[in-house]
């Protein structure tokens, strides 16, 4: 890639005896919106935090604008918007005043962060609650005031941790409505996520990491074709005969999960699947085709277990 | 942008946030010294007064001047304590600002540069109540100001240092318990401290808020004799508690910097 904007080669983030990061290798391209795809845990904040220049890295090498964040954590931070994953608007200060006082941090002249407030408002759809106090907005409008605010200095590059975590459907997707309106306009992103319709939504590349590792990586469409099939097919059976269905079941090709209430089978033909099932006298109480998914993917890839 | 500028900067938004609490705070501001000067001035100063009294000024006088710099001091090491500990965990505003150009040291200095301010106005209005109490004249009260902001500085310097390294709000509840108090009650503020048993007049002399109290008399009591002050020249006081602030603008900076970056 010519001249990417953020580069990373054996980048490692150690916590004394715990690797964050594991030597990752990535690189984002200008106009790309890039994701970091995977549960919590798998070390994508620690990537955020050390792109954002406020961790410093453990280990390999990392540019972001071709600058050093070791070094030169100032000048990369002048040309970076960040959204983190928890608000930490300031409470005290207005809807306005919260997007001045970040204004003036990037040292902007009053005029004009005052004309950028007005669009920044109306982008966020705040335009009516300017002069409220931060307190009582919903979360889905902090989380808008949060990105208004991380675009108040015309970034190069914003970088979204989680963007749309805890918020209810109508809030995520007027925000994914606001986030793809800025990639249109050519803005570079940054978006980590465990939610997969938000990666298969806006990102145009993405990494899938476990572990402090990236497994895979590729389009949305690229890693559903070479990590899953096309069609998923989900088989319910009585509970009492799921524990058999395990050998009734042995001769399905392809990968077959087995949950404690149901069968998935990953195929290239859903319709062939099934009726193999009929020809082997199986009939399970329901059965569900579906595509496959990017959730199906990151399930394949990062497992079932549960990470707290 | 300079350093200094980035700091500005930060005391520019705690000023926008502070035009809508102002008035609860000036009113704490006058509220606070009149009842201080009315309690311990007018009341005990009375009785004080009246038994043998070896100091050479008014009791009203020598708790007044006590009282500029022991509020220096509370006020500051509030500063110090519980803006920081909001910045870093309760609402971390100081995470979200480690990310445009500001660094963990602009947000330090800001944080000085405010409290100085802020400080200013309080010891001020302070100092003018203890001249209408009668207690200082207006020249040597005004006087008295700068040292007594000084005094606040190393405090809030110094809680801010501390404050950094703390996980929750239980430690600076510990420090206000078995540090300020003590320190308001035995540093010379309400007695002097050759009242003290020997030993304690030695830890009372090592102690910050002693130093402060000094200063601030020798500057507001112009009759102060050794009744009232040491015989300790004042530039010790001054370096003191210049030293003081200095090391609790390095270290808070420097770990503070190690907490908003691990």
């Amino acid at each position: 890639m010519a001249d990417p904007l953020v580069q990373a080669r054996g980048l490692t983030k150690r916590f004394d005896e715990f690797v964050a990061v594991d030597a990752v290798d990535f690189d984002i391209a200008k106009g790309e919106a890039f994701g970091f795809l995977g549960p919590n845990g798998a070390g994508k904040t620690s990537t955020m935090k050390m792109i954002t220049t406020v961790s410093p890295i453990t280990e390999g090498k990392l540019t972001v604008f071709g600058l050093d964040p070791g070094t030169e954590g100032r000048q990369i931070r002048q040309r970076l918007g960040v959204v983190p994953q928890e608000d930490n608007l300031d409470l005290e200060l207005t809807v306005a005043e919260n997007l001045y006082v970040y204004g003036r941090y990037h040292d902007m002249h009053r005029a004009d962060i005052k004309a950028r407030i007005v669009d920044l408002l109306e982008f966020a759809q705040l335009t009516d609650r300017a002069d409220s106090p931060v307190e009582p907005l919903s979360g889905g409008m902090k989380r808008r005031l949060t990105i208004a605010r991380a675009l108040i200095n015309d970034p190069d590059l914003v970088i979204l941790d989680e963007p749309t975590t805890g918020l209810d459907p109508q809030a995520r997707h007027l925000l994914w409505d606001r986030l793809y309106r800025l990639k249109r306009e050519g803005a570079t992103l940054i978006i980590t996520t465990h939610y997969m319709d938000e990666a298969e939504q806006l990102c145009d590349r993405l990494v899938v990491m476990d572990k402090g590792k990236i497994v895979a990586e590729g389009s949305p469409r690229q890693l559903i074709a070479q990590y899953a099939p096309r069609e998923v097919v989900e088989l319910r059976f009585q509970e009492e005969l799921m524990d058999a269905m395990t050998t009734r079941l042995d001769w399905l090709e392809g990968s077959t999960e087995f949950l404690a209430d149901r069968v998935i089978v990953y195929t290239d033909d859903a319709e062939a699947t099934q009726h193999q099932l009929t020809e082997r006298d199986i009939h399970p109480v329901q059965v569900l085709v579906r595509r496959s998914s990017l959730e199906d993917v990151f399930l394949k890839l990062t497992g079932r277990r549960l990470i707290d | 942008m300079t350093s200094l500028a980035r700091s500005w900067r930060w005391v520019e938004s705690e000023a926008i946030g502070y035009r809508r609490v102002w008035r609860g705070t000036v009113i704490s501001s006058f509220v606070n010294p009149v009842l201080f000067l009315s309690a311990m001035g007018l009341g005990l100063g009375t009785l004080v007064d009246s038994s043998t009294n070896d100091l050479s000024v008014p009791y009203l006088s020598f708790v007044a001047t006590g009282l500029l710099a022991a509020t220096a001091m509370q006020t500051s090491a509030g500063e110090g304590a519980f803006p920081v500990m909001a910045g870093i965990k309760w609402r971390k505003g100081f995470h979200g600002a480690i990310t445009t150009p500001l660094s963990p040291t602009d947000i330090v200095r800001g944080m000085m540069i405010w409290g100085s301010i802020r400080l200013t106005f309080v010891l001020t209005v302070f100092a003018v109540i203890s001249v209408a109490f009668g207690a200082l004249d207006l020249v040597p009260a005004l006087l008295a100001v700068p040292p007594a902001v000084l005094t606040g500085l190393a405090f809030q310097a110094t809680v801010t240092a501390y404050t950094v390294t703390r996980e929750n709000e239980i430690s600076l509840s510990t420090l206000f318990r078995f540090g300020i108090i003590p320190l308001f009650l035995f540093s010379g503020t309400f007695f002097p401290i050759s009242q003290l048993p020997e030993p304690l007049q030695i830890v009372a002399y090592l102690t910050p808020l002693f130093h402060g109290v000094e200063l601030v008399r020798k500057v507001a009591l112009p009759a102060a004799d050794a009744s009232i002050v040491t015989a300790l020249p004042m530039w010790v006081n001054v370096v003191y508690l210049g030293a003081m602030a200095a090391a609790g603008i390095v270290l808070g900076s420097r770990w503070l910097d190690r907490r908003l970056k691990p």
